[in-house]
């Protein structure tokens, strides 16, 4: 019996793109600040997994509750509420290319607390930037920004809300090595200091090793082999999990 | 247990229920605009901002074409009324047709051009890189603050530009017609105000309402809805355009029958 206590409970979670299903069946624990890794292929439905839980794509079936509520069954209202304490880091930053680093953190603080003074909220970006190493970047625009750059300041852009959950969707796709290790640096230690409790979508295993307290690993729509990386993967049997990590650290 | 999910099923074919379902679409997507205009918060910085993008930003291309719309006009025309020695009747004939039919269908399809391929290619792009999903995620409403703002801004540009292209073809035509009939500005414009009514006035500007919010709608729509990445974004903002300037001649002609109707009366 686990007393931890669970932030999310996923059962029986079914989605499908036409005749594509994707999820055949998830159940998935997640506990308070705990750092979670999903592992899998491409194409498996890890973001489609996170999407879903913060609502943008809804299930065909199951249930998935998020810090105690039902998100197929929240109005419009109630989902903004539980959004602001979901912070979702997308995989490509999607950062606002069209304002400055410092408006794109404006932008869901003074739209989601509008008591909060001019000060204040300069205060909370600077220290932000601060925590994420880029304090300078604060009057540039995204696309003056290195790939590295990009996706501390969407993790920064996303912890401006404060929020409870941290999902990263792919983190380090498409970064050199050494950026990668900073990467994953930032996802500890946004945990350590904000306390928060962490989803990292991923096939990066040296991001899952580096990151995860836990993994679990989505195969063919369902999660079959959960545990720490050395719990899984050096003595996989499982073919698909074993080829994973041959992959990864072998053949690389 | 694949039968917990979706299995796709068709009412008539792919093909008709996927034309249904853009039309409901379509209508969600106006109707939503409507629910949201009036509804708190307001982003009026943003509508200040996109009003300055659509309409002074659009001044340089508007004022030539409007130019030279004026001066080629009067001159295709000069030949026919010569013809009755009539030339003298110039400036109510560029009136009329500029006042009621070309200055609004010209700002138009230029706007359509300019203005609704940005909108569709900034708002597809936004969504193929998630832009419009981050906004989503972190609690705030996308469609207030891309569709609502760019549509209004829109439609209160387009009447504005239409108004100054109005005027800029009427220059333009002045011009040719005091170089070739010796005709001063004063005596052009009494005769330009004498030959437009109210009702010609005031039905260009209805009509360029209608045109602005088409031109906001479809480029918001087509950007919303872009997939497919890049070539989504190229598709979203060549559909805005063609589609924009459909709807534009379509309410031209319809604006047209009704506005018979009063003239009637």
């Amino acid at each position: 019996m686990d007393n931890r206590e669970k932030v999310v409970e996923i059962r029986d979670l079914y989605k499908a793109f036409g005749e594509l299903e994707v999820l055949k069946g998830v159940d998935l624990d997640l506990y308070r600040e705990e750092n979670l890794v999903v592992l899998g292929r491409s194409g498996t439905g890890k973001s489609v997994l996170i999407k879903i839980m913060v609502g943008l794509l809804q299930q065909d079936s199951g249930s998935m509750e998020v810090l105690g509520k039902e998100i197929s069954r929240l109005g419009v209202r109630e989902l903004n509420e539980m959004r602001l304490k979901i912070g979702f880091s997308f995989q490509n930053s999607a950062l606002y290319d069209s304002m400055t680093v410092r408006e794109n953190m404006e932008f869901p603080l003074v739209r989601n607390f509008k008591n909060l003074t001019k000060k204040e909220i300069s205060l909370r970006i600077e220290e932000l930037l601060d925590a994420v190493g880029l304090p300078q970047t604060i009057n540039q625009m995204p696309s003056e920004l290195s790939g590295g750059q990009k996706k501390r300041i969407g993790v920064a852009r996303t912890l401006v809300l404060n929020p409870e959950i941290m999902l990263y969707d792919e983190p380090t796709a498409g970064l050199d090595p050494i950026t990668c290790v900073e990467i994953n640096n930032l996802i500890n230690e946004v945990q350590e200091r904000y306390k928060t409790t962490s989803i990292v979508i991923t096939h990066d295993l040296a991001c899952a090793k580096q990151t995860g307290d836990r993994m679990a690993v989505l195969i063919e729509g369902q999660f079959n082999t959960f545990g720490s990386f050395e719990e899984i993967f050096p003595h996989a049997v499982d073919q698909r999990i074993k080829s994973f990590y041959d992959y990864n650290f072998i053949n690389s | 247990m694949a039968g917990q999910t979706n299995t796709q099923k068709y009412v008539f074919s792919k093909k008709i229920d996927s034309f249904f379902k853009g039309l409901t679409d379509v209508w969600n997507f106006v109707k939503r605009f409507f629910q949201e205009v009036l509804v708190p918060p307001y982003e009026f910085k943003a509508v200040v901002h996109q009003c300055y993008r659509i309409g002074v930003e659009s001044l340089p291309l508007i004022s030539l074409t409007g130019f030279i719309v004026g001066i080629v006009f009067t001159n295709q025309s000069r030949p026919s009324l010569s013809e009755f020695g009539a030339t003298s009747w110039l400036p109510s004939l560029i009136a009329i047709a500029i006042v009621r039919a070309m200055g609004p269908l010209v700002t138009a399809l230029i706007a359509a051009g300019k203005v609704g391929s940005g909108i569709g290619a900034e708002i597809g792009s936004m969504k193929v890189t998630e832009q419009i999903d981050a906004m989503e995620v972190s609690a705030t409403n996308p469609y207030k603050f891309l569709v609502v703002t760019r549509v209004l801004a829109t439609t209160f540009m387009i009447p504005v530009l239409v108004m100054y292209t109005d005027f800029v073809a009427l220059m333009g035509a002045f011009i040719n017609v005091n170089s070739k009939e010796l005709v001063s500005m004063p005596t052009f414009f009494m005769q330009v105000f004498n030959s437009i009514t109210f009702l010609d006035i005031f039905s260009s500007l209805i009509k360029s309402l209608f045109f602005g919010f088409t031109i906001g709608m479809v480029g918001c729509y087509k950007g919303y809805n872009s997939s497919k990445g890049t070539e989504g974004v190229g598709r979203a903002a060549n559909a805005a355009v063609v589609v924009s300037m459909f709807l534009i001649f379509i309410e031209e002609l319809l604006s047209l029958q009704i506005i018979n109707l009063f003239r009637i009366k």
